[in-house]
């Protein structure tokens, strides 16, 4: 069995490290990009979601790399990529790619059928051993973050144009070759030494924050590197929603009992009252508390039809208008045209630094007048 | 003066109004409903909706913006759930956040939650809550929605038993034609694009008049669809994702229909995955005819009627001469 499982931003570090851990063969597809989409667009529904038709294309080129079996996540809905799973084996075998499929949820069968998908994936095992594998693989994807974090406060800071993403590169790459968590622990800590000793300026620059569907902001090479080129325009941008979020918070707190991160929850309550599926709830809640931690300007990112997010987008600009702080929405799907994004991009960008030139300006304008 | 509840003419109003014109008939309430989708209702809902949603959620937007200083209240119950385990889609659970944000001047929205995936007893509360805004007790409130679920009961007994749901809303009677050469067509989609003729631009009426009668999932058991569905490998979590395939592995048993067409929304999430699992089980199992016809703001009527004219001549030509095509026309 040689398995193999889709791109999103930097979760195949973790997952290549768990699957290393528990001596699972593997192949990594390349990465995602204009050839894994232009595969995928040709056998997914017109209409999918673009991280369907993406997924599906980079499944195609492990397939041809040898891979038989997909691990994925499951989902219980109403977001579509709960069912990401069926509809990729099913394309996909369709389409002549026969690959098996094991999804990370409990199966119809109950924990029964869980313990055999388990066994098929890792083989004769310890519970310790997968329990130790999956505790160093959050560790992990929680380090992983914090690293890309990192990234965003030094790129916009950088004395030395390119610095940031010359170690964050290299680190990428690297990360593919590497055996074992406790290796890949090694890499990220090294990592962040390299990232923390790049001279930097004193200057504060202004902030973006990033919301929208999971998967079109966490991967940068479906966002069209926006975090990358945001910070080479000297913006610190965040975004809340990452990946050992995502695990932590919405499939680790659902069996440990530990207190749930829900400020989002409520900071979106005046305008979205209920959990509707995706990340909307998220987009909403995380826009407020943006916008009250003083940030300068949110952008919102999601794939061409995303229901959640759609509804989102219709909220947002109430947002905007109590809350005083531009939002720009992104819509992305395989006809975007990489120019038009771009010049978006920048107008926001003007439009956010203008203001607080304007801002800084009146400040100074009232403190003169009061002085005299 | 009692205070007026204005009913939004879309989306879920075509799958239960006979439940709840019952209940705000039992309780007094006097209702006043949007009326038929036409095309003022739907320029105002594209223009105040954003660009991105589908078409069904846009007219919705166009009905509930219709009923500004018309009423006191308006009725936008927020379905998150209508079925245990199961949801319907995101923008039903959001419907109500997105009307109050993106509408000025809307009366008062009655908001309440149906959210039937855990228990089922969710309904009467909501009941009760709804009955509170016109000062009805739970217990009358209550009864009145148990009284309403009766009728509802009679009215899917009547359609499972044969009659064209859209029949029984527009109040037409002895529609159905049954010949030798009626074809037997099944039409897919969401009630509210099925049931609404400003929005399909006739579709029904269209095939009756090429000697098609229509019938639809909601014609179908509920239970016999939800059982026919358990084959699917992972669950489905869409309400209507598993009546639709449900559907589907039943026709495929019974083989007693002519041909089957999908109606799809541009932009529906939950069509675009249900269209594309319904389509390959189909054309895997059997050789029953399958279009797909997606409607939007600005489908031209024309397109339309050409693919629904050819789709019914291929099913009778397919029928006349048995698969053989000649070379020389």
């Amino acid at each position: 069995m040689k398995v193999t499982f889709p791109h999103m931003g930097n979760t195949y570090i973790c997952v290549k490290s768990l699957l290393d851990d528990l001596n699972v063969d593997y192949v990594i597809p390349p990465f995602n990009g204009r050839a894994a989409l232009d595969l995928g667009k040709l056998c997914a529904p017109e209409f999918a979601c673009l991280p369907l038709k993406i997924t599906i294309g980079t499944l195609i080129k492990a397939y041809e790399m040898g891979a038989d079996t997909i691990l994925m996540t499951g989902g219980r809905g109403p977001c579509r990529f709960g069912y990401y799973c069926e509809m990729q084996r099913e394309i996909l075998n369709d389409a002549g790619y026969k690959m098996d499929a094991i999804t990370l949820e409990m199966p119809k069968g109950g924990i029964r059928e869980f313990i055999e998908n388990t066994k098929r994936l890792v083989g004769k095992t310890s519970v310790w051993r997968i329990l130790n594998a999956v505790r160093n693989a959050v560790v992990i994807a929680e380090s992983v973050d914090k690293l890309e974090k990192l990234s965003y406060k030094t790129r916009p800071r950088e004395m030395e144009k390119g610095a940031t993403d010359l170690i964050y590169r290299s680190f990428k790459e690297k990360a593919l070759s590497v055996k074992g968590s406790r290796a890949m622990k090694e890499l990220i800590s090294k990592t962040a030494e390299e990232l923390n000793a790049i001279p930097l300026s004193v200057r504060e620059p202004l902030k973006i924050g990033i919301v929208g569907e999971i998967f079109t902001t966490i991967d940068s090479d479906t966002g069209f590197h926006m975090d990358k080129i945001l910070g080479d325009m000297g913006f610190e941008v965040d975004r809340q929603v990452t990946v050992s979020e995502w695990i932590i918070e919405h499939m680790l707190k659902k069996v440990i009992p530990a207190k749930r991160d829900l400020r989002y929850v409520d900071a979106a309550k005046p305008y979205l009252k209920t959990m509707i599926g995706g990340h909307a709830q998220e987009t909403i809640g995380n826009a407020v508390l943006y916008a009250k931690a003083g940030y300068d300007g949110i952008i919102q990112t999601y794939p061409l039809t995303c229901m959640p997010e759609i509804v989102a987008q219709s909220i947002l600009p109430m947002v905007e208008k109590d809350h005083g702080i531009p939002v720009l929405s992104l819509i992305i799907d395989e006809m975007t045209g990489e120019a038009g994004y771009m010049t978006r991009l920048e107008a926001f960008a003007d439009l956010l630094v203008m203001r607080r030139k304007n801002c800084e300006m009146k400040k100074v304008a009232f403190q003169q007048a009061t002085e005299v | 003066m009692s205070s007026k509840l204005g009913i939004p003419r879309g989306l879920f109003y075509y799958r239960f109004y006979p439940l709840w014109n019952e209940f705000f008939k039992i309780l007094d309430v006097d209702c006043i409903d949007s009326g038929p989708t036409n095309k003022k209702i739907l320029e105002l809902g594209s223009r105040l909706c954003v660009d991105e949603a589908c078409l069904p959620v846009k007219i919705f937007h166009g009905h509930a913006a219709s009923l500004r200083d018309k009423a006191d209240f308006i009725f936008v119950p927020r379905y998150t759930s209508i079925s245990e385990k199961e949801y319907i889609c995101p923008k039903f659970g959001g419907l109500p956040d997105m009307l109050r944000n993106c509408i000025n001047g809307l009366p008062r929205i009655i908001d309440t939650e149906f959210n039937l995936r855990k228990k089922n007893s969710n309904a009467l509360k909501a009941a009760a809550e709804i009955g509170s805004f016109f000062g009805h007790s739970t217990r009358d409130s209550i009864f009145a929605f148990s009284q309403a679920k009766k009728a509802f009961d009679e009215y899917r007994k009547m359609v499972v038993a044969g009659t064209f749901p859209g029949d029984i809303l527009d109040n037409k009677k002895n529609m159905r034609s049954l010949g030798k050469d009626t074809l037997k067509i099944l039409l897919i989609g969401h009630p509210y694009n099925i049931y609404d003729s400003f929005v399909n631009m006739n579709i029904v009426e269209k095939l009756r008049q090429k000697g098609a009668e229509v019938f639809t999932v909601d014609m179908f058991e509920e239970k016999l669809l939800k059982d026919m569905a358990e084959v699917l490998n992972k669950r489905m979590f869409w309400n209507f994702g598993t009546l639709a395939l449900g559907c589907t592995y039943q026709i495929l048993e019974t083989e007693n229909t002519d041909g089957i067409i999908y109606l799809m929304s541009f932009g529906c999430g939950i069509d675009a995955f249900v269209c594309n699992m319904a389509e390959r089980r189909v054309r895997e199992r059997s050789d029953i005819p399958y279009i797909v016809l997606t409607i939007d703001e600005h489908t031209g009527e024309a397109g339309i009627d050409t693919r629904i004219e050819a789709f019914i001549d291929l099913i009778r030509w397919r029928k006349r001469d048995e698969g053989y095509i000649s070379a020389h026309g």
